[in-house]
């Protein structure tokens, strides 16, 4: 048993020393592994702000995930195509920067989460699920059936974006840049889960009555909760598009929703580093199950059903000793 | 747009309302038995699929298929009910999705352990293939036909079900106060596994039903039963005729949305661009529908507070 800040250092340790390890080895594959553990943490941790701290289970999140995909590839493909995104107004054109990319990607999904959240925030509990998982859904039908950007083949692109300073081709520098943002959000999702807002977003989650009685507006409250995680899980997005040099419409897929779900209850609910976990435990079954079985989402769904009934608190929730500030 | 092809569209909306219907009645008796969101749903509606197709290129007969389809559904049903989902009752909204998350995976992979990944085909039987002439002289496939009045039988006999019958008494009453009937004496975990089965079966029926017209494949069910969520967010979640209107609404809404708007968008684009446009706009009409009902009656059509 240990305390929980603790494990947080060794699970990012971990993630970090290992592809340090491939490196010195010289396995590209598993540093490739690694980045795409670290970027679906991104994703996780911004889920987690919403359904761990907030209570609100949005079974929707491949949406903004998907949003920030494509904003990636969206402006790539059009500075590689070299034409412009639209002239009238006014002109803009497409841009290998990732820093821009990810500045659309955030903005974008936050817009689409501001959308989504006004609406889905008017119902609760199981509706709540319901409806984010049907707005998903919408999201990714249109991606099919928008003929401009790939339709269903969705879209390549040749050469990863460039980030100042860095050969982002290479995979331990990406790697790095990926981590480094992960960090930088983890850090961020801590600020926030212990300012005033995240006390409150917390409270309101234990005691809705309560929380309202004290004269906090947990819609407004909820909503802006929603839109960052819808932000943060963008941005993952884009890094998960940059990695693969590739979008399609799976990324909108429910599939993908509720495979960032898995990332959290595997690592454990409402713990900061419980999505990082998550994130690398289900890299590491994949890479290790799939080796053995063409049909190894059937171990997944084991694995899944078994913490989901007897292990309640994921792996950081087993291996900590304090309990998490709050019964669901 | 002709009168008669509009005609066999709203037909086709209605076909595709009732499919929806048999889903999302399922679903909606569920969790307002119960209080469980089941997203195994779409797992035993693919099922009922294979189970016909399986059952039906064995035997030759299309009837015993579907036979074979409702059963199957329903003891898969009740299987989970025993196995997994009973953990779940008291458990929060969460861990119901993860968990049945969980069991997509594992039925969606174990059926294409058992049947690969190509698509199986059902055919329409012999009795009820062609055309029949409906008044004002329109040709309508007899089978579609066929779905729409078996998927009205269906809504008819389960408010008979539940309005008039001893079960439907305590279905009702499990609704309201699930202690209580409890400590009246009747056996609640009988009755949890029966309303499960019944909802495995119906989501069964509309797999076989729907299987002789699309094909057969794993990963059939998940898009359908986000429709059905569609259909109970509009209808009111554990009302059976919400589940009703909902389900006739988005199946008319789809299917003509899907003809008309690319026509509509014809009459002043043009024609490459207003079918893009169109199908594109006309895939996320049935959402838009749900985000309007959100606006004006979050809970549902026929919903309760």
């Amino acid at each position: 048993m240990l305390p929980e800040r603790m494990i947080n250092l060794l699970i990012l340790g971990l993630l970090l020393a290992v592809p340090l390890v491939a490196l010195a080895m010289d396995e590209p594959f598993i540093i490739t592994l690694a980045t795409k553990a670290a970027v679906l943490a991104v994703a996780g941790v911004g889920l987690n702000l919403a359904l761990g701290q907030g209570g609100l289970v949005s079974f929707g999140h491949a949406a903004y995930f998907g949003v920030g995909g494509y904003a990636m590839g969206i402006l790539a493909s059009h500075a590689q195509s070299y034409t412009p995104i639209m002239e009238v107004p006014f002109l803009i054109e497409g841009t290998k920067s990732m820093l821009v990319i990810w500045l659309v990607a955030i903005v974008a999904s936050a817009l689409v989460a501001l959308l989504v959240g006004a609406l889905s925030l008017r119902t609760s509990g199981v509706y709540f699920i319901m409806v984010t998982l049907a707005f998903g859904q919408m999201l990714y039908y249109f991606a099919i059936s928008w003929p401009a950007y790939g339709g269903e083949d969705g879209l390549s692109i040749y050469v990863r974006n460039g980030f100042p300073g860095l050969n982002t081709l290479d995979p331990i520098q990406f790697f790095g840049l990926c981590f480094a943002v992960l960090l930088i959000v983890l850090f961020v999702v801590n600020l926030l889960n212990k300012s005033p807002f995240g006390l409150a977003l917390n409270g309101a989650h234990q005691n809705e009555e309560r929380a309202r009685t004290v004269g906090i507006n947990v819609y407004r409250l909820r909503l802006t909760a929603f839109v960052i995680s819808g932000a943060i899980t963008g941005l993952a997005g884009a890094l998960f598009a940059d990695l693969n040099r590739f979008v399609s419409p799976t990324m909108f897929s429910w599939h993908t929703s509720g495979e960032i779900m898995v990332f959290i209850i595997l690592g454990g609910v409402a713990r900061l580093c419980g999505p990082v976990a998550g994130a690398a435990v289900y890299i590491l079954l994949e890479h290790v199950l799939g080796g053995l079985s063409e049909y190894w989402h059937i171990y997944l769904g084991a694995i899944l059903l078994f913490v989901v009934l007897f292990a309640k608190g994921g792996l950081v929730g087993g291996l900590s000793r304090r309990e998490v500030r709050h019964a669901g | 747009m002709s009168i008669i092809l509009l005609i066999e569209q709203i037909l086709n909306g209605l076909q595709f309302g009732v499919m929806l219907f048999l889903m999302a009645a399922g679903l909606t008796l569920i969790f307002g038995v119960m209080g469980l969101i089941n997203l195994a749903h779409g797992s035993l509606y693919m099922i009922g699929a294979f189970a016909a197709a399986a059952g039906a290129a064995a035997t030759g007969s299309f009837v015993l298929g579907l036979i074979a389809a409702l059963m199957a559904a329903a003891l898969f049903g009740a299987l989970i009910e025993l196995t997994v989902i009973r953990r779940l009752y008291a458990r929060d909204h969460l861990d119901q999705v993860l968990a049945t998350f969980a069991l997509i995976l594992i039925f969606s992979e174990a059926t294409r352990w058992v049947f690969g990944s190509f698509p199986l085909f059902l055919d329409t039987p012999d009795f009820l293939s062609g055309t029949v002439t409906l008044p004002g002289g329109i040709l309508y496939s007899k089978y579609r036909l066929a779905i729409i009045l078996i998927g009205l039988a269906v809504a008819v006999g389960l408010f008979l079900l539940i309005s008039k019958t001893r079960v439907g008494m305590r279905i009702r009453a499990g609704e309201n106060d699930r202690e209580m009937i409890g400590a009246l004496g009747v056996d609640i975990s009988v009755l949890y596994t029966m309303v499960f089965a019944l909802g495995a079966a119906l989501a069964g029926l509309s797999g076989a039903l729907v299987g002789a017209i699309q094909s057969v494949e794993v990963g059939m069910g998940e898009p359908v039963l986000i429709l059905a969520f569609v259909v109970i967010v509009i209808g009111g979640i554990g009302s059976i005729k919400g589940a009703l209107a909902g389900a006739i609404l988005v199946g008319l809404t789809d299917t003509l949305g899907r003809t008309l708007l690319p026509v509509l968008f014809a009459s002043f684009m043009e024609p490459s661009a207003a079918t893009s446009v169109g199908s594109a706009l006309a895939s996320m009409l049935i959402y838009i529908l749900m985000a309007g009902v959100l606006l004006f009656k979050p809970t549902g059509l026929f919903g309760s507070a």
